[in-house]
């Protein structure tokens, strides 16, 4: 019985890694051009464009109001469209992607407006174009509140992997309801919590990491 | 030469709007220090701001050089703009990249190569006495040291014009003198024009060798930093002074008295 627990449990935290890393990757590209779009387009800004600002920012207001579980469902078709198929972790990718995006959107935009409006007058005082303040000012200045806000997004889409591993995705989730729920294996609900508890504690400590370790050589902290 | 001429700027609100600059127009000769003062609301920070089009005024023009600034587009604006450094009350320095990157900037943007980049930054750095803190981040810094990394950035693309936007009023008194004598320095170097925003009487009594008074938009009084001192014309030129006057009679008062001041 042992043998059985940790080989289901190896498969499920394999697919969960492999569902995270892709749909992360997606899901922060995405974030980070949404999220540049909404500062750079605000009053103001660079790039000031008011419509485009609200029509970004009520589109990522629509995908946010609609509860995860019923996004998978709505996006079913975008998955079988894209890849073929609406089962398993790689068709989650798509689901995971879209439904992240539009939070990774908000806290980048949250973490980019921390900058100093002074820095970008500075940068565009110096004949800066906006795509070099967006890379060279915006970005780098950010990098910190960044790397905080992209830990707690990837957390987040740990928890939506759980979700989309109820209907169908594989993963952790899909083993804890399996399993766990479905045939009250108690010791594999049990490991399945415990793997993502390490795993999401994991992201955390890495996160923490290294914005720490940029933090310390710019302000030379404890 | 800059030549302003007739330069308007509103701001609105919701329920109001602000004559920030209302009609102005003022020349600066070449190689000047020239200092424009005013109390706070005076509009003196929109007139620089518009100088280089950080803020774009609703009317009027200005002209920098053979360069009509207001005339500019996107584009072109940019390319001016490397040739008109500007430094802040607030530094605005790059916390995340070192003294050098942060001098450096101005000439990335320009597309210099490498070596130029490493040349210019090491020359200038030496200019404003920061060769050894080349790899220091800015928090590391005290603020006489930001301030002269931002005039070693603002220097670097060797401008014709500096806009300096109450540069000093930051920094305590001793700090305020160390900056202003190496701004002085760089005018005699470089013959480069200074503009410069203040509120401080001692920053234009210490450096300057022209002064506009600024009063609600427009330009009240003109002339030499002498003339303002000794024989101030307009209310807030008469207000500034007024200061100074009142501490001198002060201390005569207490001289009379035997305090041995």
């Amino acid at each position: 019985m042992r043998d059985d627990v940790l080989e289901l449990l190896w498969e499920g935290l394999r697919q969960t890694l492999y569902m995270l890393v892709w749909s992360s990757l997606f899901a922060i590209i995405i974030g980070l051009i949404l999220g540049i779009a909404l500062v750079v387009t605000e009053k103001g800004n660079i790039l000031e464009a008011r419509l485009i600002h609200k029509v970004v920012s009520l589109m990522i207001n629509g995908i946010r109001s609609i509860p995860f579980i019923i996004l998978i469902v709505l996006l079913l078709p975008v998955a079988r469209w894209v890849i073929g198929t609406t089962l398993g972790p790689t068709a989650a990718i798509v689901s995971l992607s879209i439904g992240a995006a539009p939070f990774l959107g908000r806290i980048v935009e949250s973490a980019l407006k921390e900058v100093a409006l002074g820095k970008i007058e500075a940068a565009k005082s110096f004949g800066a174009s906006p795509l070099q303040i967006i890379f060279r000012v915006l970005i780098p200045e950010a990098l910190p509140a960044l790397v905080r806000s992209l830990t707690i997004a990837v957390i987040a889409i740990t928890e939506l992997t759980a979700v989309a591993g109820a209907i169908g995705a594989g993963g952790l989730g899909s083993l804890a309801i399996r399993f766990g729920y479905q045939r009250f294996r108690e010791d594999i609900m049990f490991a399945t919590v415990i793997t993502i508890i390490l795993l999401v504690q994991f992201i955390q400590w890495t996160g923490d990491y290294i914005s720490r370790s940029i933090s310390r050589k710019r302000y030379k902290l404890e | 030469m800059i030549v302003i001429h007739d330069l308007s700027k509103t701001y609105k609100t919701a329920n109001d709007t602000f004559k920030a600059l209302n009609g102005l127009s003022l020349t600066i000769e070449r190689g000047d220090i020239f200092g424009i003062i005013g109390f706070s609301g005076a509009g003196k920070s929109t007139l620089v701001r518009c100088m280089n089009r950080l803020e774009e005024p609703d009317k009027g023009s200005v002209r920098i050089g053979n360069t009509v600034i207001t005339d500019l587009n996107e584009r072109q604006l940019r390319k001016a703009r490397q040739k008109i450094g500007m430094i802040f009350q607030s530094f605005n320095l790059f916390d995340g990249k070192t003294v050098f990157h942060n001098v450096a900037f101005p000439l990335r943007v320009s597309g210099y190569d490498k070596a130029t980049i490493r040349r210019r930054v090491k020359e200038v750095l030496e200019m404003v006495q920061l060769s050894d803190k080349e790899n220091a981040y800015p928090s590391q810094l005290s603020g006489g040291q930001k301030q002269r990394v931002g005039i070693a950035r603002a220097l670097v693309n060797e401008p014709d014009v500096l806009l300096c936007d109450e540069a000093t009023s930051s920094l305590d008194p001793q700090t305020t003198y160390s900056i202003l004598e190496l701004l002085q320095e760089i005018n005699r170097k470089l013959n480069l024009t200074i503009v410069l925003i203040t509120h401080e009487l001692d920053v234009l009594q210490h450096i300057c060798k022209n002064v506009a008074v600024i009063e609600q938009g427009k330009i009240v009084e003109n002339g030499t930093v002498d003339q303002f001192f000794l024989a101030p014309e307009s209310d807030t030129a008469r207000r500034f002074v007024h200061i100074v006057e009142r501490y001198r009679q002060k201390r005569n008062v207490l001289e009379g008295a035997g305090a041995g001041i």
